[in-house]
């Protein structure tokens, strides 16, 4: 089976900024493939070149098999859910979702009955006279979601789709859009600077950074083995440890990440097990979040780190610490992962 | 004492009140323009309406204060209808014109230009404006003129018969370019056209890149892009350019005064009947014209769902 997307070396540059810097990855089909990145990353750039509104300066990008270099967007079976949603203002939310069928030359019953399906799909069903200004943020996302997938395309791609959209509703739409790729079948690759959102979703993401991928991986293997710094500060919260205080503590002078709430939290006074790895520090700060509390310790030796312990519970260590206390931060030797050395900078 | 804090001088003490009674601030910055536009205009225009109503008394020449629809049934004369006519059809014409002229122009602002070029653009389409009406009709008398350049060029390049040709048309054409109803359309055209690609202009700047992506990305050609969502989103402009265009046309009395053939438009028989002939009423009965006609032209563009993409 082919791939349903491929880059190969593909570079874009506009004038002195590499956008897309030499990117190479696979897409199976029927994956959930996320992007994901800062701002001004290259995935977003990434997306239009897959959709066709830009083309690579260099390199190849294919859809299922075919090198589509040079074919414009309207000649593409790839369709794009976009990030203001794009909705035709002069036309009905029925005649947004049948545009792309009438287009194709689909008769008009036939068309109407292929949008009444997707929008009951997207639960948008009896909302096909209204006019996009006349429906609420989320309900717009789900016409251009509709609109989008009523052309059955090969792939659908979706440039932060959420992000307008307040928490409660993002979290929902998180769940049906899983459940609506899983109904439909077709390969999602979906843009977002959201790391929750990248690895609640996805079969496999990238992480973007200046134009170039860092990491490819499930959300098991970047949340847990990022294999550079930045990944490890990107996803997740940042916990490295590098150089002497690294030595110190777990015996070499390299880099190595530690997961927040991998880390035991004990009064100093209490001995660390032969097997944990353990250090002291202060607690700099403290912040409630209700389910858990976050802190923030500087070891003895400058570094800091983060540390998120669950409230309530049945915790073997009932103790609150203030900021200022002494503590020892302990964790299992499994817990480390060691960055590849010339990633570790 | 915390009302110490609050400064005592006359403008912070005004600005206060304002600030605490919003309706008065907006009585206070309404009211000129308010007063301007209902006592001034509105009040004039009610007063020129209410002429219409009057007669004029033939035989004295003075006019006759009787409601009456008398003026009306003169202003249905079969001569007055051919003033009507005929300005109407050169408005009209002079509107889909403009309205193919300043499209390509407007389109090629909005999406294409750089900005350095837009400005150009800009000033290229409003510099006409800041020169004298006057001046700039003259100045086309002197191009349309039998000895003016046009003619000179046609023969010069040899198209002189193609020119004859055109000034033979019947009904439109006439012995020279300046003395035909041809030679007032262009006039027409020149002059009004900025009011036509400015709105234009602005309707397409405001139709978002990402719909005409979206568009694309659906499977739609340029073509069928710019037949299915460029243009619908843009017939709002056009329709408040040919607004400008069409009845700015209805109600001028100068250019056809100056240039085209000696039958007149609605203006210049306003301008006649209340000038020389003293028929203030007949005048008011010709201002209402234009007017009705506007009247009826928004109401059908707004059926037609000129304004729907608003």
């Amino acid at each position: 089976m082919t791939d349903a997307v491929v880059f190969a070396d593909v570079s874009r540059h506009y004038g002195d900024v590499r956008a897309v810097d030499c990117v190479s990855f696979d897409i199976a089909d029927g994956e959930f493939f996320s992007m994901l990145g800062p701002s001004g990353s290259g995935k977003t750039t990434c997306l239009r070149l897959i959709a066709g509104f830009d083309q690579p300066d260099s390199g190849r990008v294919m859809i299922h098999g075919s090198d589509v270099g040079g074919v414009p967007p309207y000649a593409r079976d790839v369709n794009t859910v976009f990030q203001d949603y794009a909705l035709f203002p002069h036309m009905s939310v029925q005649a947004n979702v049948e545009y792309g069928p009438m287009i194709r030359g689909v008769p008009p019953a036939e068309r109407a009955r292929l949008a009444g399906e997707m929008l009951d799909l997207v639960k948008l069903g009896g909302l096909g006279g209204r006019r996009p200004s006349a429906l609420s943020g989320g309900q717009r996302q789900r016409v251009a979601l509709a609109r989008a997938l009523v052309n059955r395309p090969a792939v659908l791609l979706l440039d932060e789709p959420l992000g307008a959209l307040d928490l409660k509703l993002r979290e929902q739409m998180q769940v049906e859009l899983k459940a609506i790729q899983r109904q439909v079948g077709c390969t999602f690759i979906y843009v977002t600077h959201d790391q929750g959102e990248a690895l609640s979703m996805s079969d496999r993401l990238a992480v973007f950074n200046h134009g170039r991928i860092e990491q490819i991986g499930t959300p098991e293997e970047i949340y847990d083995r990022p294999q550079t710094a930045f990944v490890a500060g990107f996803v997740g919260v940042s916990n490295l440890l590098a150089g002497p205080i690294a030595q110190r503590v777990a015996g070499r002078p390299a880099t190595f990440s530690i997961r927040p709430e991998k880390i035991r939290m004990l009064p100093p006074t209490q001995p660390a097990d032969g097997e944990l790895m353990s250090v002291t520090g202060t607690v700099a700060s403290r912040q409630y979040f209700g389910a858990s509390t976050r802190y923030a310790v500087v070891l003895d030796g400058g570094s800091e780190l983060t540390v998120i312990r669950q409230n309530g519970g049945g915790q073997a260590e009932p103790q609150d610490f203030a900021p200022g206390s002494t503590v020892r931060l302990a964790w299992q030797h499994s817990q480390v992962h060691w960055l590849p050395e010339e990633a570790a900078r | 004492m915390t009302a110490a804090t609050v400064s005592t001088s006359l403008g912070h003490r005004w600005s206060t009140a304002l600030y605490l009674r919003p309706r008065l601030l907006l009585l206070l910055l309404l009211t000129p323009p308010l007063l301007w536009l209902g006592i001034v205009y509105l009040g004039s225009l009610l007063a020129l309406l209410l002429q219409s109503f009057f007669y004029i008394d033939d035989y004295s020449g003075r006019v006759v204060r009787e409601l009456t629809l008398a003026t009306y049934a003169e202003l249905l004369s079969d001569a007055n209808l051919a003033v009507i006519l005929r300005t109407s059809v050169m408005a009209a014409a002079v509107t889909v014109a403009a309205a193919v002229i300043a499209y390509p122009l407007a389109y090629y602002m909005a999406r294409r230009a750089s900005l350095q070029v837009k400005a150009l653009l800009y000033l290229g389409v409003m510099l006409p404006l800041w020169s004298s009406y006057l001046v700039r009709v003259y100045a086309w008398k002197l191009i349309l003129a039998k000895e003016g350049i046009i003619t000179w060029s046609a023969e010069r390049l040899g198209l002189g018969w193609l020119l004859e040709a055109i000034l033979a048309t019947p009904v439109i054409g006439g012995p020279s370019l300046s003395a035909s109803d041809i030679g007032t359309f262009l006039v027409f055209l020149y002059i009004w056209l900025p009011f036509m690609v400015l709105p234009i202009v602005a309707a397409l700047e405001r139709v978002p890149p990402s719909l005409i992506e979206a568009s694309a990305d659906l499977g739609a050609s340029p073509g069928t892009t710019f037949r299915r969502v460029i243009l619908p989103l843009s017939v709002p402009g056009i329709a408040a350019g040919s607004i400008f265009t069409f009845s700015l046309t209805l109600g001028d009395y100068i250019i056809p005064g100056i240039i085209g053939t000696s039958h007149p438009f609605i203006g210049q028989a306003v301008f006649a009947h209340q000038g020389t002939a003293g028929n203030i009423p007949m005048a008011a009965a010709f201002t209402v014209v234009p007017i009705a006609i506007m009247a009826l032209y928004l109401w059908l563009a707004k059926r037609l769902g000129a304004f729907d993409a608003l």
